[in-house]
């Protein structure tokens, strides 16, 4: 064996010796840490960062209003003559009752302050608007197929507050429409609106998913 | 522990598993495509209460009830009103593109006074009280110096309310020169006056003919009501099969209506009326009229009968017009044969109709088959009878001044003869005009010899604008009071050009006024106040629409709730309203005058003949054309920049020019740089250009493109009117 052949051995174990410095239980190591990182990140910071957090104008409560109505939710949401939907009733709804500041509550002064008196609509934050390629109708969907409000909108209804608006930071649509739940996953009817939850009850309803332009016009 | 490679990509491996099993990618993905369906810098109307506005359209004469929907504040689409006598739910492309014109970039936004140089588009925003202010410093020194008649005024048409405060701040202020564009109804007024006795102009009950023979008339190219026109074709198309309509279209090209006819027949263009005479000596000479009714009800047969035995046999209105000798005979025998036959009058779409003798010379013919006055036929067009302004009172400043010399000797209340007013200050030394008020119109680009309009303009002191637009004439005035815009102001739209009911309709504001500009009502009435003495005591209305109330009173609260009056029931009333109550063929002179419309130009010089050609895409009255409707337009009308204008095969080989070809067009009032589109759907020796390109304002869609018509025709008076009658002029075309 010459000199040279020597010295190329020695360099070989040099460098096997350098990656048994990192052996199989380094590299798996550092394998979990990359994943543990990413899933860390893609489940808990990257909804965060997604979304941005808004508060109501108004702060309001479903559950007392419900209570001292006549008409249930239709004393509020109700069709108007030509078939439109007052999904967000007007100022004027309100300012039938609170003409003036009733109770002490400070959602109340605001509302009669802020609003009522200067005539200005509430810029409600609405939890359940579709992007604007939807068509959506909800005469369809209440009168003539006489589905429950909360069918989509769930218990609504009974909320006492109004919850944290989550806007998503690169369609401004409300997080309401992909849910809560980040993964997509929907116990209930009301948990999801994405496109594919429309289609599923048409497909039940119509037996088919039914035409792309019978929603996007 | 030291990191190598080995451990750093075993890291990346793990995060992208890591990623890869985390909603980041999916959710990414879901959101981006959204987002593109969504683009914010995509114009969405604003969310909000849905509502409609019932009102009419008044882009054109044609009147058309409109429903417009509004979310909240906001306009977003017009629709033809379902419910409305004119035009049953249809609209046309104009009509529905209205929002582009209100909300656009053009609209003026404030009174605003010239800073730059006349025409160099430079002004300053100013108050309307200054505005006022100017214009009463203007006013008033012609009433203390007794020079009212140097006040001059162009309007856009002769009628509503708006125009009657016009007309009476005129009458009061005392100067005579009110002028207004002409229209293709004044024309037939006239004809009617002379040969029904009736001053007003002629409507065809087109939907109850069985025949109908258009000289011209571009019936589905925005001829007189063009909403009305549209839903008429409809129904006569989809009766098709079992109708027994006929409609012969006379035309020098191949027109959208032409191609819509049972039967095209090319004349050579200005010689309509002529085939129309010699249809009249076939059927005298063959007895095929109706000979009762002529012999009891007519006046002045005689000397018709002889006038065409002499100079329109069908021999000679075959060559003149170019057809064979046996279709216009055959013509006049199917025309006859018909049980409600009617001739139209109008070229193109009622803007360069004719002359008032061609009117006559085709008006005979619905004499001959007595088809006036009864349904299926023709009448004079009714009207919802309004209430008169109350009389004015002027003062002796006045009337020294409506006594002075008038510009237009012609002129009654208003003249129909505005190329008069240019000839006249742009021949003078020192203009005879010192003020210039246009409402309603834009002379600068609509009238014809340009340079003389342009010589004009530069020698008028002061130009008071009432334009909602910056168009041509806008950007020559000194001073801008801007109108509000047609979906902004309440008024009034008259029954529409060719229409046989009466009918009354109420333009509504749909939107707040965007800006802030004025009724042009509500500014002459603060003008006339401003005057003081027997001006301001003729306008004692607090604001326009209470004088707009005051007169249509009787059918207010009709025209609030449902929008228009109709009498439907209306029938004509079966009388002749001449002297003689018969029909008159020839009028109050003995013998029938008939000439071809000269066209101007020498025949060597100008070997071909230049005609426009209107289509229901362009606007060709001098208002702005939106970006819809010029986006619409094929590259055989406009290609880039360039205009096309239409030649026959046969002419494009001798001239040696291809299709789209650039060529240098020539007239004797001025040339042009354009292309050409080589088609057989028009005669030899023709040249056709579309009308309404040619802007140099408005936005970029419009300006730059094509040439204006105007620019290369001058004016050629009617007989009887005086009005411009010019259809053409003599051309030449060269390879550039």
């Amino acid at each position: 064996m010459s000199t040279n052949d020597q010295n190329a051995k020695n360099e070989t174990q040099q460098a096997e010796t350098a990656c048994s410095s990192a052996g199989p239980g380094m590299i798996t190591i550092f394998f979990l840490v990359g994943f543990a990182a990413s899933m860390i990140f893609g489940w808990v910071i990257f909804p965060e960062l997604l979304y941005s957090k808004k508060h109501q104008p108004v702060n309001y409560n479903h559950k007392i209003h419900l209570d001292l109505v006549d008409n249930g939710c239709k004393s509020c949401h109700f069709f108007r003559e030509d078939g439109s939907f007052s999904g967000i009733p007007g100022l004027d709804n309100c300012a039938a009752c609170h003409e003036e500041v009733q109770g002490e509550s400070e959602a109340e002064a605001r509302l009669v302050e802020e609003f009522v008196k200067k005539g200005r609509e509430i810029p409600w934050l609405v939890y359940s608007r579709q992007p604007d390629c939807v068509f959506f109708s909800h005469a369809v969907h209440v009168k003539k197929k006489e589905m429950e409000c909360s069918v989509c909108h769930g218990p609504i209804g009974q909320s006492t507050t109004s919850r944290v608006y989550e806007e998503n930071r690169i369609t401004g649509v409300s997080r309401d429409i992909w849910g809560k739940n980040i993964a997509g996953i929907k116990k209930h009817t009301w948990d999801r609106m994405k496109m594919d939850d429309c289609a599923e009850c048409h497909a039940e309803m119509a037996g088919k998913k039914d035409a792309c332009f019978v929603c996007h016009k | 522990m030291k990191i190598d490679r080995r451990a750093f990509l075993s890291l990346s491996l793990g995060a992208a598993a890591g990623t890869a099993i985390s909603p980041v990618p999916w959710k990414l993905i879901d959101d981006s495509s959204i987002w593109t369906q969504n683009w914010p810098w995509t114009p969405v109307p604003p969310v909000g209460k849905v509502t409609y506005v019932n009102s009419v359209c008044t882009l054109c004469p044609g009147g058309c009830g409109i429903s417009v929907r509004k979310s909240g504040d906001r306009a977003i689409k017009i629709e033809g009103r379902d419910d409305h006598p004119i035009n049953k739910g249809g609209i046309c492309m104009l009509g529905l593109s209205g929002l582009q014109l209100l909300y656009g970039p053009t609209r003026i936004q404030t009174p605003l006074k010239r800073v730059g140089k006349r025409g160099e588009n430079k002004f300053k925003p100013i108050s309307w009280n200054e505005a006022l202010d100017i214009v009463q410093k203007t006013l008033q020194p012609l009433r203390e110096k007794k020079k009212t008649n140097e006040l001059a005024g162009i309007f856009g048409t002769n009628q509503g309310t708006v125009f009657d405060l016009f007309s009476r701040f005129f009458q009061t202020f005392g100067s005579p020169n009110l002028f207004t564009m002409p229209s293709a109804e004044n024309i037939s007024a006239k004809g009617l006056e002379i040969m029904q006795g009736v001053n007003s102009p002629i409507s065809y009950d087109i939907e109850n003919a069985d025949y109908i023979l258009s000289f011209g008339a571009g019936l589905v190219d925005g001829w007189g009501a063009p909403g009305k026109m549209f839903v008429a074709h409809g129904d006569r198309k989809s009766a098709l099969k079992q109708s027994k309509v006929r409609f012969v279209q006379i035309d020098s090209r191949l027109s959208n209506t032409a191609a819509k006819a049972d039967t095209w027949l090319s004349v050579k263009p200005g010689t309509e009326a002529a085939l129309a005479l010699g249809m009249a000596q076939y059927i005298i000479k063959e007895g095929l009229y109706k000979q009762s009714f002529i012999k009891r009800y007519s006046n002045g047969f005689n000397a018709f009968k002889e006038f065409v035995n002499k100079e329109y046999t069908p021999k000679k209105a075959a060559e003149i017009t170019g057809l064979d000798e046996e279709i216009i005979r055959f013509l006049a025998k199917d025309f006859t044969k018909a049980k409600r036959p009617i001739a139209l009058f109008g070229r193109s779409n009622l803007e360069n109709a004719g002359s008032v003798q061609e009117f006559m010379a085709i008006h005979a013919l619905n004499a001959l088959v007595e088809n006036i006055n009864s349904p299926g036929g023709v009448w004079a067009k009714p009207s919802i009878t309004v209430n008169d302004l109350p009389q004015a009172s002027i003062d002796d400043i006045a009337i020294k001044g409506l006594s002075d010399k008038k510009i237009d000797p012609d002129t009654d209340d208003s003249s129909i003869r505005p190329h008069r007013l240019i000839a006249a200050i742009s021949k003078a030394k020192e203009s005879p005009v010192s003020v210039l008020m246009i409402a309603g119109a834009n002379p600068v680009y609509q009238l014809s010899d340009q340079k003389s309009v342009l010589k004009a303009f530069e020698k008028i002191p002061m130009v008071i604008s009432f334009s909602a637009f910056m168009d041509e004439t806008a950007v020559k005035s000194d001073l801008i009071l801007p109108d509000h815009f047609y979906l902004e102001k309440t008024a009034e739209s008259l029954t529409p050009p060719g229409t046989q009911k009466p009918i009354l309709s109420l333009q509504k504001p749909v939107v707040k006024p965007l800006y802030n500009t004025r009724n042009t009502g509500d500014v002459i009435i603060k003008m006339a106040k401003n005057i003081g003495g027997s001006v301001a005591d003729a306008f004692s209305w607090s604001n326009y629409e209470e004088c707009l109330k005051q007169r249509l009173s009787n059918y207010w609260k009709v025209l609030q709730n449902k929008g228009f009056v109709v009498d439907n029931s209306y029938k004509p009333v079966k009388l002749f309203s001449t002297e003689s109550r018969k029909f008159e063929f020839t009028g109050k002179s003995k013998s029938f005058d008939f000439k071809l419309a000269s066209i101007e130009g020498e025949t060597k010089r100008f070997p071909l003949i230049l005609i426009p050609s209107d289509s229901i895409r362009l606007v060709a009255d001098g208002s702005q054309t939106p970006p819809f409707m010029i986006k619409s337009l094929e590259d055989t009308v406009l290609k880039g920049n360039d205009v096309l204008v239409e030649i026959n095969t046969s002419t494009a080989k001798s001239l040696g020019l291809k299709h789209n070809d650039t060529a240098n067009l020539g007239t004797p009032r001025g040339k042009a740089s354009v292309r050409v589109n080589v088609h057989d759907g028009i005669m030899p020796g023709i040249i056709a250009i579309p009308r309404g390109l040619g802007h140099s304002a408005y936005d970029d869609y419009l300006a730059g493109k094509g040439v204006n018509y105007m620019s290369l025709i001058g004016p050629v008076e009617d007989t009887v009117t005086g009005q411009d009658a010019a259809w053409g002029i003599r051309a030449r075309l060269s390879k550039a």
